[in-house]
This record gives C-alpha cells, sequence and structure tokens, in this order.
C-alpha cells in the first residue's frame, strides 16, 4: 500500500509530461488544462507524500540521494504551479514536466529507505544546507529552461517561421527576465546552502573548508552564476549570450550534483 | 411567430451593389419607423454597414414577409435608373428562424465579417439595435435577440483568441514587437523616411504604449512636422548612426535606391545599448536596411514581406479560432431556440384552456337550466366544482407534457398536434398559404429555410 502510494505522482507526473508533450507540438489550448490538472494532483500526493516521510524520520527525507531528487522534482513542480497562476505560460509545463518526471523517476531508482543520519552528519545546518542547494538548484534549472525557451523563440523570430510554437511561447523579454530572476534567487540559495554546509561541517569535524571534489566544483559552479550576474549587470550580458550561459551552468549543476555525487568518495556521497 | 431576414452582404454583393442598398445613418429613424407599420411585421430591425444591408422582423407569415423586406430594400435604392428587383434579388439572402439567429450570432462575432476577428462590427449591431429601441420598432424578441448576439460575440471573444493576432500589415509590426519586448510601455520608436505606412505603424505602437517617437528625414522640414505630431523629436538625417542606440524600434521607409542603415551602424549601436534587443522594420521597397544585419545577436529585422507572412500566419491562426467559435454559437442558437419554443407554447396552452373551459361551461349550463327547480344554490356550486375539478386533473398531464415537450427538438410538432387533437383553429394566421410555417412553430421541414436564391453560388 505505502510502495503503491510513492508510486503515485511519478504516475501522475508522467501523465503530465505526456500531455505536456501533446500540448507542445499539436493545437489544442484544453490539453494545457488537463495537464495541469493532473500535475496539480501528483504534486498534492507528492507533498502528502514528503510529509509523510518527515514526519517519520524526523527530518526533511534528504538524506540520501533519493530523497535530495524528489525534493528537487517537487521544487520544480511548486515553482511551475506558482509561474503558471501568475503568467500562465502553459508551453512552460512542456518544459519543466519532462525534468521533473526525470528526476523523480531517477529519485525511485535509487535506494531510498529512511536512513537515519550518521550521528557524526546529524546537526541542525544538515536541513538548512540541503534544502537551500536543492532550492538554488531548481532555481538554476528554471533559469535553464527560460534559456531554452528564448533560445527557441528567438530562432523563430529570426527565422520568420511563425508557426504554433511561435504562438505558444512567450515574449524574447519576459523569457530573458525569467532566467535573470532565477539566476538571481538561485545564486543568493546556493550561497546560503554552501555557507550553510560550511558550519554543518565545522560542527562535525571542525574544519570548515576541506578540498574534496563536490567542493571544488560547487565552488566553480558559484563563481560561475557569479560572474553571469556580474556579466549581465556590468557589460550587459543578456539575451542570447544570458540564454546560453543559463544552459552551461545548468551543465555545472548536474555535473556536481549527480556526477560527482556518484563517481567520488566524500562526505556528499549520499548513497 | 418566425424569426426573418434579408440582407446582402460583402460576399454576395460587390461595392457598387451594396452602396446603392444601404440605408443613410441619418435617416435610418424613419425607415425603422416605416418598415413596422406593414400589417405583416411585429418587430423589425436595420443593420447598415458599408459591408452589408440586413433588415431583420418578426412575423407569422414568412414568404410574405420575404417579399417585403426584398421590396423595401429595393426602394431604398438611390439611383432608381440602375438595378431591377430581379437583379437585386440575386444578390440577397434570406434566412429564417434557428438560421436566421445563427446568421446574427456569426456576424456579431465576426465570423460573417471580411476580416474575421475584427471588432468594429459588433459596436456597429448595438448602434443599430440602439436605433431600433428609440424609434420602437423592436419587441420582446429582437431586444432577446440582439442582447444576446451582443453578449455571444463578447463571449466568443473571450473565450476564443480570435482578435488577438493582428492582421494588417502597420500592426503586425505591434504584433512582433510585443514577442519581443513582452511590454512596449517605455519604449523609443525611431521612424526614418515619414512614409504614410510608417506613421501608421508608428501610431499603433504609440498606442500600445511606446513612449517616444524619434523622427528623421532627409526633408528636415518634414521629419520636423511628423515629430510634432506624435509629440517626438526630429533628427538629423546623418545622425541616424548615433539615435540607433536609443531606439528599441525603428520603422525605416524611405525612397533611397541603398541601404540606409548598414551593418556597422547596428553593431556598433548594439554595442552601446549593452545588448538590449533591437527590433528593425524595413517597408520600403528597395529595401533600406541591410539584410545581413538580421544575422547579428539582439537584432531583429524585418522586411515587407515578412510582415506579410507574419499577417497570413495570424489569420491561420484566427481561422482555426473561428472553428472554436462556431462551436459556441451552434449552443447559443439552441438556448435562444428554446426560448423561442417556450414563446409558442405559452398561446396554445391558453387556447387549450379557454376551449375546455367554454365546453365545461355550456354542458354545465344546460344541466343546470334542466334541474333548475330541483337543485338549491349549494347543489349548483358543487356541480361548478366538480365539473372544474374533472378539466383540471384532466388537462394536468398533458399541458405540463407540453410545457415539458416543447423545449425539444421536434416541440414544434407536439405543439402542432396538440392544436389538431383540441381541434384548435390555426389562429393569428392571415393566410392558408401551404408554404406557410404553421402559426407558433419555429421550424418546419417543408419551409425555405435559407431562400438564398443563388447568391451563395455567386460568391
Amino acid at each position: 500500500m505505502e510502495i503503491l502510494l510513492y508510486k503515485l505522482p511519478l504516475l501522475f507526473y508522467f501523465a503530465g509530461t505526456v500531455v505536456y508533450l501533446l500540448f507542445f507540438s499539436i493545437k489544442k489550448d484544453s490539453l494545457s488544462n488537463i495537464a495541469l490538472g493532473v500535475t496539480g494532483i501528483g504534486f498534492l500526493f507528492h507533498t502528502f507524500i514528503l510529509i509523510l516521510r518527515t514526519v517519520e524520520s524526523g527530518h526533511l527525507p534528504l538524506s540520501n540521494l533519493s530523497g535530495a531528487l524528489s525534493f528537487f522534482s517537487w521544487g520544480m513542480i511548486l515553482t511551475y504551479l506558482v509561474l503558471e497562476y501568475w503568467y500562465r505560460i502553459h508551453i512552460l509545463g512542456s518544459f519543466i514536466l519532462p525534468l521533473a518526471f526525470l528526476s523523480l523517476l531517477s529519485a525511485a531508482a535509487f535506494p531510498n529507505e529512511i536512513r537515519s543520519l550518521q550521528p557524526d552528519l546529524n546537526s541542525s545546518w544538515f536541513g538548512i544546507h540541503t534544502t537551500l542547494t536543492v532550492l538554488g538548484a531548481v532555481a538554476f534549472t528554471i533559469a535553464f529552461v527560460a534559456g531554452m525557451m528564448y533560445l527557441i523563440q528567438e530562432k523563430l523570430l529570426k527565422s520568420k517561421r511563425f508557426n504554433r510554437l511561435y504562438y505558444k511561447l512567450p515574449s524574447l523579454d519576459l523569457l530573458d527576465h525569467l532566467n535573470q530572476w532565477s539566476i538571481s534567487v538561485g545564486f543568493p540559495l546556493l550561497t546560503l546552502g554552501i555557507l550553510a554546509g560550511a558550519l554543518w561541517a565545522g560542527d562535525v569535524w571542525g574544519a570548515y573548508w576541506v578540498w574534496d571534489p563536490q567542493r571544488i566544483f560547487t565552488s566553480v559552479t558559484w563563481l560561475f552564476y557569479l560572474g553571469m550576474i556580474h556579466g549581465r549587470l556590468t557589460v550587459g550580458w543578456r539575451g542570447r549570450k544570458a540564454a546560453y550561459l543559463a544552459i552551461i551552468g545548468f551543465m555545472g549543476v548536474v555535473f556536481t550534483f549527480f556526477i560527482v555525487n556518484l563517481l567520488v568518495e566524500g562526505p556528499h556521497r549520499f548513497i | 411567430m418566425n424569426i426573418i431576414l434579408v440582407g446582402l452582404n460583402h460576399k454576395t454583393a460587390p461595392v457598387e451593389i451594396r452602396e446603392k442598398f444601404s440605408f443613410p445613418e441619418a435617416s435610418i429613424g424613419t425607415f425603422l419607423t416605416q418598415l413596422v407599420t406593414s400589417p405583416l411585421i411585429s418587430e423589425g430591425l436595420i443593420l447598415s454597414t458599408c459591408n452589408r444591408v440586413e433588415i431583420y422582423a418578426i412575423t407569422e407569415n414568412a414568404p410574405e414577409c420575404f417579399d417585403y423586406l426584398s421590396r423595401f430594400i429595393y426602394e431604398n435604392q438611390k439611383y432608381h435608373d440602375n438595378i431591377s428587383f430581379d437583379q437585386l434579388t440575386r444578390h440577397l439572402y434570406f434566412y429564417s428562424s434557428t438560421d436566421a439567429v445563427s446568421h446574427i450570432f456569426r456576424v456579431s462575432s465576426s465570423l460573417d465579417s471580411m476580416v474575421v476577428g475584427e471588432t468594429q462590427i459588433s459596436g456597429q449591431i448595438k448602434e443599430a439595435f440602439d436605433y431600433a429601441m428609440i424609434n420602437k420598432a423592436t419587441g420582446v424578441i429582437l431586444n432577446k435577440l440582439f442582447k444576446k448576439a451582443i453578449s455571444v460575440a463578447k463571449r466568443i471573444r473571450s473565450q476564443t483568441k480570435i482578435s488577438e493576432n493582428s492582421v494588417s500589415v502597420s500592426y503586425a509590426a505591434v504584433g512582433l514587437a510585443k514577442k519581443i519586448f513582452g511590454d512596449l510601455t517605455g519604449k523609443t520608436v525611431l521612424l526614418v523616411g515619414a512614409g504614410e505606412m510608417a506613421e501608421l505603424a508608428a501610431r499603433n505602437l504609440v498606442n500600445n504604449g511606446v513612449k517616444n517617437v524619434l523622427v528623421t528625414n532627409r526633408n528636415y522640414q518634414r521629419a520636423v512636422e511628423l515629430a510634432r505630431e506624435f509629440n517626438g523629436i526630429s533628427v538629423k538625417f546623418d545622425e541616424i548612426g548615433v539615435e540607433l542606440a536609443e531606439a528599441d524600434i525603428v520603422i525605416c521607409s524611405t525612397g533611397a535606391p541603398y541601404y540606409v542603415i548598414n551593418s556597422d551602424m547596428v553593431e556598433n549601436a548594439v554595442g552601446r545599448r549593452k545588448n538590449r534587443p533591437i527590433f528593425l522594420v524595413d517597408i520600403s521597397v528597395p529595401r533600406n536596411i541591410d539584410p545581413k544585419i538580421n544575422t547579428l545577436g539582439n537584432v531583429f529585422l524585418y522586411d515587407i514581406d515578412d510582415l506579410q507572412a507574419v499577417v497570413e500566419a495570424n489569420l491561420k491562426e484566427r481561422q482555426k479560432e473561428a472553428e472554436k467559435a462556431e462551436l459556441i454559437i451552434a449552443e447559443e442558437v439552441e438556448t435562444m431556440d428554446r426560448w423561442l419554443k417556450s414563446l409558442n407554447v405559452v398561446p396554445t396552452i391558453i387556447a387549450i384552456r379557454e376551449k375546455v373551459e367554454a365546453i365545461r361551461k355550456s354542458e354545465v349550463d344546460k344541466t343546470i337550466s334542466k334541474w333548475q327547480r330541483e337543485l338549491s344554490e349549494e347543489e349548483v356550486g358543487a356541480i361548478e366544482n366538480l365539473s372544474q375539478n374533472i378539466i383540471n386533473k384532466i388537462l394536468h398531464f398533458p399541458l405540463s407534457a407540453l410545457k415539458a415537450e416543447a423545449h425539444l427538438s421536434g416541440g414544434s410538432e407536439v405543439i402542432e398536434t396538440t392544436r389538431k387533437l383540441f381541434d384548435l383553429a390555426e389562429e393569428k394566421q392571415p393566410s392558408q398559404d401551404p408554404e406557410a410555417p404553421p402559426a407558433g412553430t419555429a421550424e418546419s421541414p417543408e419551409e425555405p429555410i435559407s431562400r438564398s436564391r443563388d447568391s451563395r453560388e455567386n460568391q
């Protein structure tokens, strides 16, 4: 029964992804309503499960990679629902839902039993550190999506192809702003997440900074985004350039979050 | 009782015909008064725009009324020498009952317009309706019909995107600009050359929030004049390069046979703009902006053919929306039809009650006069009550069934059958023309619902 419950959000996000992709490719506006409804129901189940697991373990279920991915997926959907409510850009769902679904799918692929944290890792900074970094990753993913949409819309405008997608995609200005806002929300989240992580490390091991691959890659990503914000404010890295940068930055996030986690030994190794 | 209409529009008649038969706005009141003096017509309305002349009427005798309305349009002809009545009827279309309802809904929501999605027509309908009301030409049915037509148009505009994408070339630039800048509030437009089309495009941009207008022209005096019109600033023609950095939108339409704006100028401007996008429209032929610049980052260049392509794409998009609108109309026609049918059932019910009551009264009177001496006043009262109760109880079932059935399709047949069963006269029907619809029916299969003689083939 419980297993089934955990599969429900996955099922609904899958359905949402399918309908959003249909909406992307064929002309039928009502599809977006169906997709939104399905996604909304999945999100309610997902929220319920997260609460359940938090109550069960006494902390946010972020102690393993599976939990982090599930929380990431939840954050993506939450952000999407908020953006949909504000801007009514249905096509955003066609980009975000597949990503949220895939991350929840990979969450299901990793072991997700609740482990009590190793006593030496347990500190109040733990929850803050993981929550902030995952939410930061959500923001950078939105920036990535906005960048992708920008490049598509720009290409349509430049090549003068006024097809369905042209009508469904919002204005370049809005997409560029979405990119900018996401980065300016993601960057402080990541910064605070890193600080909380350092304090956590200080609590547990007595050293705030240790040279390990994950920390190094995270710092590189952090510097990249810092450079990106700086570039926008001073020399006007906006539009196409900002879109490309958001995509590259997202690659860095995925690399740090996933690859380093799986391949490199160290305190960030969840499984 | 039937809604009918006779008219001609841009699809059935060329402008040479339409202009002869349009009703001048100034004297429309006189025409309306004259229209409803006919005993054939209980309500009437005249809709006359540059693309159509239509007369709506409520009548009991559709065929005669079709002729009357055709004559009415014919007699309004200016320059009488030109066109015979037969020639005119070739351009006319005739609709009745649900087809008429469907037609006015399609007209009001611009599905019947030259440009699908235009919004002017619903205002014109409102005006025509106001005139008809002021002149007391309309009544319960046309009032309901036209209020409904106006609200259907509103519903379609809000529930479909039929009016969303612009379909005029001068307006297409606004749509494109919105896809780039989102909101145009506070943006700056630079007009290079002072052609009429550029001016029109600029006006549309200003109406959509563009704040600053810069104007430049080889003839500086003309630039100053145009700038004054827009409350803008005139710029010397050889300073275009400098001003490009200020402009979010550039509209170019000079008569020059060479590129007035070249790649270097734009590249330079984009750099100074810190990569804020720049949107250039070149509506001059030969072109005045080097087409190469479209390859630059954050630069979007469109020539006159590109704008035409936008218009065509927008038209296609509207066509798709029009299909949705047709569904809404079908739904609304049904609602209206149900209301009309419920109107029809009321006189029948009254007639049945009157008839039965007359029978009861005569039978009761006969009995009472026969037994007059033996019957006390109380007993007379009891007989009255008894007979009253019996007819009420008996009539209860057929009448409630009739009320319920009248709303359904085939309701008119039920009403007709009921009238036959109770042997009710086809009242309120002046002639017994076999082609005429029976009184109280909204629709019958034999009736020429749209006698659009050959007008539609002529399109």
